[in-house]
């Protein structure tokens, strides 16, 4: 404890990795944070995708079979929220409590005890979220836990909301006290702690484009603070922010959801272009083409991303001119997009490639992750929105962004960065199988999904037409093949973290650079007390 | 950037504790609120105990971390390192909660120039106006809402004027302490803090007076936008000028004890700010709501 602290007067030379219960409870660490962060995320993501196959099990034949409609909501809401809240963004976070004081020579992040709040409030909050679930799935008169869909819209969420509603926002504030935390935080490492000479042009990638993470985090989470405020005031203490009787407007809470909700996505996918850019220079052994271009292009993606949110609401009636400033200002992000996928395949251009697990998934991630792109420059279109809105077509996009995207990038960092957090390779054999089983079975679950969105088939419901079962049968086939592969990570993960495995030497990969490589395999449990001096 | 050794504290209990705190405060909350506004629920529920255990387990752990953190401070571990990080996490927090009055701000100008226009028929609304609510007349403040409940609007040049001189003043009294403090002035720094923290609880007496006056001639928080968004944005700024009066009294009781000195004194300055940025809020406040 720090009161015992405060008598020593130079005590970080000599106080060790404490042990037991104590070390993960109380850590103050931010590599052993990192890992509550990364194992945390990882049982979100089995949760969740536990959610989606029970959809999909569902959705497996036309007609109800397993779940009833309400309990159907159920999942597609809870599995959103839990896969948003719970899994993609305390991944990232994980890779960036540890990767962002190796990156830059710093001794660990700037506050590292609110580093562990940022922490430990999250399983009490989801503690909370699939609480409700269990109670709607085994409790006493089955209660419902939130139905309304991960963006719980008013009025679904505020009139005809359920009694599981209000936990849900009080939950929803616990995450978002966290997110805002734990941004502070980044933002002040990265400015406080960097090493005499990592000038903010000198800094990797992952560092800058998590540091604009974090200034959109702290941007717009209390944006969605303020939104749920409204919802619970407008449940119960009688406020009219969302119903027109009383001079409000549903449509209102979609505007300041989604001013919160389109920089989220952001808030996503922007640390997996800085993974990106770190992984694909070090096996094709070639610097980054364009760094500076990147840092601008990233830049850029998180101004613009303040400027599109009603993107989302084309159908739900707008002004002509607002209809065409928000087309195209989402028109636009694809340029530093461009710019960035651009620099990728440059820097792959005459390297001299190699393909190992983390190069793998990262290529993978540039071609699928372009691919979500792709459909959702068809979204922003305005007038074809109107016929693909709320169509499997975007869920098929939104897929291909986060699951192929975001999440194939973490996988990435996972395989680049587990043999500096665990000190030994990952089990090449299970991991080559995971890749492939992967990469097929997410696009035969979400590519088809483009087809039958076309076609015309809705989401978010629990049954559907008959002329959409053939695909929708390859689809859960898909769905329940990636579910199952996830545990082959699980078992690489469980390996690595009981040292089973060929050793790993502190720079395991012959072209990787950064500071995070000079220090040993596994990374000691202090690093940098004294600061490195770069070049 | 790290040019000498840096201070990281050894683990502590109260990150984990404080979680446990909010997380009673949250379900307590949930429930507290159903039970006390909904005649479904079901009375003699855990949700109201549980709330106020939770809220005061969290003060006390937030005390006991404080107390650490201060600890620290007198016993000279903190460097000017983390002194930056302090100042740094503390200007983004404020950053945040400027953040989170501007959804709010954001829903009245939005409210003001688009809902209540087109709820009156404005642009390609009047189909809507004409079958949806026909008699309704756009107007701010909306004192008469499209399902025709009636409310007063609050005027500006009565107890919201003098709350502004009041606030001004104490940001005039403030920097007067702040200067005192940086020229290690005592006498001056401990009077002029004081006359602030009086002035803080002057302003929150003012604003329970006016709220009730406000419910006497039937602006309440259920009468429409109008009222959501007076009261909303009003008892949040309320809260935070709460909050930044208790944390000018602790550190005025830091002064006093002698914790501050020019080169050392990031919590009274986080509080300064933190001052300065509730005076700023109720200016926007005064003008957007209360007066035009």
């Amino acid at each position: 404890m720090s009161t015992a602290a405060a008598t020593h007067d130079d005590h970080h030379d000599h106080h060790h990795a404490p042990t037991g219960l104590k070390r993960w409870l109380f850590s103050t660490n931010h590599k052993d944070i990192g890992t509550l962060y990364l194992w945390f995320s990882f049982a979100m993501f089995l949760a969740g995708g536990f959610m989606a196959m029970v959809i999909r099990a569902e959705l497996l034949e036309p007609g109800m079979q397993f779940v009833d409609p309400e309990f159907f909501n159920q999942m597609t809401t809870v599995h959103g929220l839990i896969m948003v809240f719970g899994a993609v963004m305390p991944a990232t976070v994980g890779l960036a409590n540890w990767m962002i004081p190796l990156m830059i020579g710093a001794p660990d992040m700037a506050l590292p005890r609110m580093n562990n709040w940022s922490f430990w409030i999250l399983p009490f909050a989801f503690a909370i979220l699939i609480g409700s679930v269990i109670m709607s799935a085994f409790g006493d008169g089955n209660p419902s836990a939130p139905n309304f869909g991960w963006t719980f819209y008013a009025p679904l969420s505020t009139k005809y909301g359920p009694d599981s509603t209000d936990l849900f926002i009080l939950s929803v504030h616990m995450m978002g006290i966290s997110s805002i935390m734990g941004a502070i935080n980044v933002v002040v490492t990265v400015f406080n702690m960097r090493a005499p000479g990592m000038t903010l042009m000198k800094m990797p990638l992952f560092v800058w484009t998590w540091l604009i993470t974090a200034f959109l985090l702290i941007a717009v989470i209390p944006v969605l603070a303020g939104a749920v405020t409204m919802m619970l005031t407008d449940r119960h203490f009688g406020t009219s922010f969302f119903d027109a009787a009383g001079g409000g407007d549903p449509v209102l809470f979609q505007h300041v959801f989604w001013f919160f909700g389109h920089p989220e996505v952001y808030i996503m996918i922007l640390p997996s272009f800085g993974i990106v850019s770190a992984i694909i220079p070090a096996f094709a052994r070639k610097p980054l083409f364009g760094y500076a271009s990147m840092v601008y292009a990233t830049a850029s993606i998180a101004l613009l991303s303040f400027v599109v949110w009603a993107h989302h609401m084309f159908t739900v009636g707008m002004p002509l001119a607002g209809t065409l400033f928000f087309m195209y200002m989402t028109m636009l992000i694809s340029v530093p997009t461009g710019v960035k996928v651009f620099n990728w395949v440059a820097t792959m251009w005459r390297g001299s490639m190699s393909f190992e697990l983390p190069m793998k998934w990262a290529i993978a991630f540039v071609v699928l992750f372009t691919c979500g792109g792709l459909s959702g420059l068809m979204l922003a279109i305005t007038p074809v929105d109107f016929q693909y809105h709320d169509t499997y077509f975007v869920v098929a996009h939104f897929h291909y962004v986060l699951v192929t995207g975001a999440i194939f990038s973490i996988f990435a960092a996972a395989y680049y960065w587990l043999p500096k957090w665990s000190g030994v390779m990952p089990n090449k054999t299970l991991g080559e199988l995971h890749f492939w089983n992967s990469l097929i079975s997410a696009n035969l679950l979400f590519f088809p999904m483009h087809f039958v969105g076309l076609a015309g088939m809705p989401r978010r419901y629990a049954d559907y037409a008959l002329q959409f079962a053939d695909y929708n049968f390859w689809i859960s086939i898909g769905g329940f093949w990636f579910g199952l592969s996830q545990l082959l990570f699980l078992a690489v993960a469980v390996l690595c973290a009981m040292k089973k495995g060929e050793k790993a030497a502190a720079k395991p990969w012959d072209g990787a650079e950064g500071l995070e490589w000079e220090v040993p395999s596994p990374a000691p449990f202090h690093t940098y007390d004294t600061p490195p001096v770069v070049k | 950037m790290a040019t000498e050794k840096y201070y990281v504290p050894e683990s502590s209990p109260w990150p984990l504790t404080a979680s446990i705190g909010l997380f009673m405060t949250a379900i307590g909350g949930a429930k507290f609120i159903q039970q006390s506004t909904m005649d479904t629920m079901e009375p003699n529920f855990f949700g109201k105990p549980l709330f106020f255990i939770g809220l005061t387990w969290l003060l006390l752990v937030i005390a006991a971390w404080w107390r650490d953190t201060i600890k620290e401070s007198v016993g000279g571990l903190h460097s000017n390192q983390l002194g930056g990080s302090y100042r740094q996490g503390m200007l983004w927090f404020i950053f945040s909660e400027v953040m989170f009055f501007a959804a709010f701000f954001g829903a009245m100008f939005y409210t003001r120039w688009l809902i209540i226009p087109w709820l009156s028929g404005e642009g390609s609304n009047a189909m809507t106006h004409e079958l949806l609510w026909p008699g309704f007349q756009a107007m701010w403040p909306l004192t008469v809402t499209p399902d025709g409940s009636t409310t007063t609007p609050m005027g500006a040049w009565g107890l919201p004027a003098i709350n502004t001189a009041i606030l001004l003043v104490s940001s005039i009294t403030l920097t007067i302490a702040h200067h005192a403090l940086l020229e290690n002035q005592r006498g001056k720094l401990i009077i002029f803090q004081a006359i602030t923290v009086v002035l803080g609880a002057i302003f929150l007496g003012l604003q329970g007076l006016e709220y009730v006056h406000a419910y006497d001639m039937g602006l309440t928080l259920d009468a429409g936008i109008y009222g959501s968004l007076f009261f909303l944005l009003t008892g949040f700024h309320g809260a935070h000028v709460t909050i930044g009066t208790i944390f000018l009294l602790i550190t005025l009781i830091r002064v006093i004890k002698g914790h501050f000195s020019p080169d050392n004194c990031f919590a009274w300055e986080a509080g300064a700010w933190y001052w300065h940025f509730v005076d700023v809020v109720w200016l926007f406040l005064f003008v957007t709501v209360y007066w035009l």
